[in-house]
């Protein structure tokens, strides 16, 4: 066992055991931070598709991650107010189940990854972040502008959605779905990074000319990249909006793009575990800081400084070291 | 005389008044090696683009096989066997040798599509890319990381990644660049030996290597081919020799 591999076993299984003690102990607040976390860190998990094997560096994830949070919002809206969401030759009814929720949301964002990464991707470098972000700020001021759908205040939800077989409500139980759709994702990640596309994605990143010259093609591998990046970063948004029963525009935000780089960054960009542990330690900084002194974002700004500047691999290449070609 | 492998004719092209291609002609047999020389600013690097699909000419075109590709794209010139090596390495560093390799290979077995299998467990693609590597000596660095490697042996990874793709020619660009006299040596017989599998058109400024490999040269001066022929007559030639050799053939 390699020293990385040894380091994401302890994450996961704080991860696993945490939560267990906050639930034994009852701790629920812990837990929902636990699950802030593992949400955060599946968003970033999504980025790091694109950011960090693609080389994309999106400042507009914010966009999935709104986007599922509205497909939830918009979803369950109508669900609880019993108002069909299509009233035509057929009727379309909202939902409460989390299963459609989330491939609604995972359908959403993809679409829209898609689009997005088809006009962006005829950019690269400072361009690529520029057009992104315009894309996101484009979305902020939709949902604020979209009176139908709460503005500016955003939606409530009233009760959890539902999921076949547990009770969302109780927290721990809410956490266990979250925490199992990151391992999907991060398993999804680690085979699309070995896989013959993630070769070709690897390569469109460090040495895009060489691709086109063995008859591949690089900027497509990068858009699907992009579009599967969007998706999961989509269903995270899907999660974040029923941990807090509540969308507003603020997930569409260029801070939240901002955020989910940011994980990455602290946690060691285009290593399998960096936005996991990125993730965990911002909201236990958020947590812990956050309650000490209201401008900790100083100090995060500090880090981000140290890491930046002394420590590329982030929290992950501190602990693990150089990274390992994957074979 | 056999049909030739690759052709140019006419090939033109300029950028405002600078004209870097003027009406070339070129021709690439079976079983040679066909070298481009002429001094810099020549048009070679322009010629590899012309013939790449890199940039499109103004006029002229470039057959490959018999088929004018002019029109198509860097990839599928590359499917259709163009094997083209740079001039700055364009490696992976990051990733290992093995890997850089199985790229080639990949393309070549046009399948890139693949989000689930480990690539380094397919067979097919491993056998093609370790015998490149074995082909051209760098069997024992295939786990290597790329950037660990020697300017020398970069210079052979990028021919083992052209070899990937089962060329039926190659386009090289100074594949001796930087090499010392011993790496120098190695690339040239390497060559020697490749130019049986797939023809070689290669753009050189090392003179030692091109007058020991070639078969024909042509010599480019001002975007035209202001001669061309066997080693010998091109070592004679008056034009040649105030363009460009001066005093030192």
């Amino acid at each position: 066992m390699t020293r990385e591999s040894f380091v994401n076993l302890a994450l996961l299984t704080a991860l696993v055991a945490v939560p267990l003690w906050a639930w034994v102990a009852g701790e629920p607040f812990t837990i929902t931070l636990a699950t802030r976390a593992v949400i955060f860190a599946l968003a970033a998990v999504g980025l790091n598709l694109a950011l960090g094997l693609g080389g994309m560096v999106s400042f507009g994830h914010a966009v999935f991650f709104g986007l599922g949070g509205y497909s939830m919002g918009i979803l369950a809206h109508h669900a609880q107010n019993f108002l069909p969401l299509y009233d035509g030759l057929i009727v379309i009814e909202g939902t409460k189940s989390m299963p459609v929720i989330w491939l609604v949301a995972i359908v959403v964002s993809a679409l829209a990854a898609l689009l997005i990464g088809l006009l962006s991707l005829r950019t690269s470098g400072v361009y690529f972040i520029m057009i992104t972000l315009a894309f996101g700020q484009m979305f902020y001021y939709f949902a604020i502008s979209w009176r139908a759908y709460g503005g500016e205040d955003g939606l409530s939800i009233w009760v959890r959605n539902d999921f076949p077989g547990l009770n969302t409500l109780a927290p721990i139980q809410f956490y266990g779905l979250c925490f199992a759709l990151l391992l999907a994702a991060l398993w999804l990640s680690a085979r699309i990074a070995r896989s013959s596309f993630g070769l070709v994605l690897n390569a469109a990143r460090q040495v895009p000319g060489r691709v086109e010259t063995v008859g591949l093609d690089g900027q497509r591998a990068k858009l699907v990249a992009f579009v599967i990046s969007g998706a999961i970063t989509g269903l995270a948004g899907a999660l974040f909006a029923d941990l807090n029963r509540f969308v507003s525009p603020t997930m569409f935000s260029w801070h939240m793009s901002g955020e989910l780089i940011v994980f990455i960054i602290l946690g060691g960009a285009a290593r399998l575990f960096g936005p996991v542990a990125g993730a965990v330690l911002f909201v236990a900084m958020e947590h812990v800081l956050g309650d000490l002194w209201d401008h900790w974002h100083i100090l995060l700004g500090a880090l981000l400084l140290v890491i930046v500047l002394f420590a590329r691999g982030g929290l992950i290449g501190l602990l693990a070291g150089k990274a390992r070609n994957h074979d | 005389m056999t049909k030739p492998v690759l052709e140019v004719r006419g090939l033109s092209k300029r950028f405002g008044a600078l004209v870097v291609s003027d009406g070339i002609d070129l021709s690439l047999r079976a079983g040679e090696i066909h070298a481009v020389i002429g001094p810099n600013g020549a048009g070679k690097t322009t010629l590899i683009a012309e013939i790449c699909g890199g940039l499109a000419p103004d006029a002229g075109s470039v057959h490959l096989n018999g088929r004018d590709v002019t029109g198509l794209p860097i990839r599928a010139r590359a499917k259709m066997g163009l094997a083209r090596t740079f001039q700055i390495s364009a490696l992976a560093m990051e990733d290992t040798v093995l890997q850089n390799a199985l790229l080639g290979a990949l393309g070549a077995a046009g399948r890139p599509w693949r989000f689930f299998r480990p690539v380094l467990s397919d067979r097919s693609l491993r056998v093609v890319a370790e015998a490149a590597l074995d082909r051209v000596g760098l069997s024992h660095k295939a786990a290597a990381r790329t950037a660990e490697l020697s300017h020398g042996e970069r210079r052979q990874l990028e021919v083992a990644v052209a070899l990937t793709l089962t060329p039926t020619a190659f386009v090289m660009d100074e594949p001796m660049a930087g090499l010392g006299t011993e790496g120098g040596a190695r690339m040239t017989a390497l060559l020697g030996t490749l130019k049986h599998e797939a023809p070689i058109l290669l753009v050189e400024h090392d003179m030692d290597a091109v007058f020991a490999l070639a078969d024909r040269i042509s010599v480019l001066a001002g975007g035209r081919v202001i001669a061309s022929g066997p080693p010998d007559a091109i070592r004679a030639d008056a034009a040649v020799r105030e363009a460009y050799l001066g005093d030192e053939a």
